[in-house]
């Protein structure tokens, strides 16, 4: 183990600013990746059926 | 078994349901396991200090960057030969994800390069070569978004994509060919990697759930793309009913 304690551990040795940016960023794409694709499934259904109604008619 | 099965778009809608939950999981696991490796058990560099602990993702990202785009090229490849459906929806799926890797790549490497060369950015064959594979998936993606004609949308953005794909060998070759400041590789298959077993193996378990990922994703996108293409068929008009 690296590290005598949490402050230690979130200072990064004095590069905790270029660590946790370079982390958080990579921690929000992700997300938002999940987030944006959870979010549109419901929409992808709804916009088939309605697709499917106005094809029958 | 026959594997013309699977290229069915019934059959693989329905096996990549089934597959999604095993990678997402395993994309979770991984991601702690590479994380603990990263921050709890890899050592202090000699000459970085802690700095260097962006390497677990930024190797691994700029990997899939790479990675993505040739498996992307392959689909298309396939798609343009044999005309097969399924390819060219795969190479689709694929797209945003690919470009989401080379961003963090990008930007993970310059929250490295600032407190190591002192710039955010430099124009180095490395780093410029990787933005023009930003661009080329930014590229991609809006000609696909471009031509309501599917097919043709299908064919254009996997020309694309092949042409493009000159670019890759370009990437990785370029701290060989060029004199870059970014560094050379760390890790090759030719000779032994250059770095501590341990951040290797942290690098490497980061690089599996980067893959984990990449197929969870693209697995839920392409079966997306599957049930638009096909709402006219039997079985997808069944699936839409459900609910």
């Amino acid at each position: 183990m690296e590290w005598a304690s949490w402050s230690d551990f979130w200072k990064m040795g004095g590069y905790g600013l270029y660590v946790w940016g370079s982390y958080g960023v990579t921690a929000a794409c992700v997300l938002i990746e999940v987030i944006l694709l959870r979010r549109s499934a419901g929409d992808t259904r709804r916009r088939l059926k309605r697709m499917q109604q106005w094809e029958e008619e | 078994m026959n594997l013309y099965h699977f290229a069915s778009p019934s059959t693989f809608y329905h096996l990549a349901g089934k597959l999604i939950p095993w990678f997402a999981w395993g994309a979770g696991i991984l991601t702690l396991w590479g994380l603990y490796i990263g921050f709890f058990q890899a050592p202090t560099d000699f000459q970085q200090s802690e700095a260097y602990r962006i390497i677990f993702i930024h190797v691994p990202a700029a990997w899939m960057s790479m990675f993505i785009y040739l498996v992307m090229a392959f689909w298309g490849a396939i798609g343009l030969a044999f005309n097969t459906r399924l390819s060219f929806m795969m190479a689709r799926a694929l797209a945003p994800t690919g470009a989401m890797f080379t961003f963090v790549a990008l930007w993970t490497g310059a929250w490295w390069g600032k407190p190591m060369w002192g710039a955010w950015w430099v124009w180095d064959a490395r780093l410029t070569s990787e933005l023009i594979l930003l661009f080329l998936y930014v590229g991609i993606i809006a000609l696909w978004a471009a031509i309501d004609d599917i097919k043709r949308g299908d064919r254009a953005g996997s020309l694309l994509t092949l042409i493009g794909a000159i670019n890759v060998p370009i990437i990785y070759f370029s701290v060989k060919w060029w004199n870059t400041l970014h560094q050379g590789a760390s890790v090759s298959l030719t000779k032994a990697p250059s770095m501590a077993a341990i951040m290797l193996q942290g690098m490497l378990v980061m690089a599996f759930a980067a893959w984990f990922y990449t197929i969870a994703v693209a697995l839920v996108r392409v079966r997306r793309i599957i049930l638009e293409r096909e709402r006219h068929t039997d079985w997808a008009k069944a699936i839409l009913a459900e609910d």
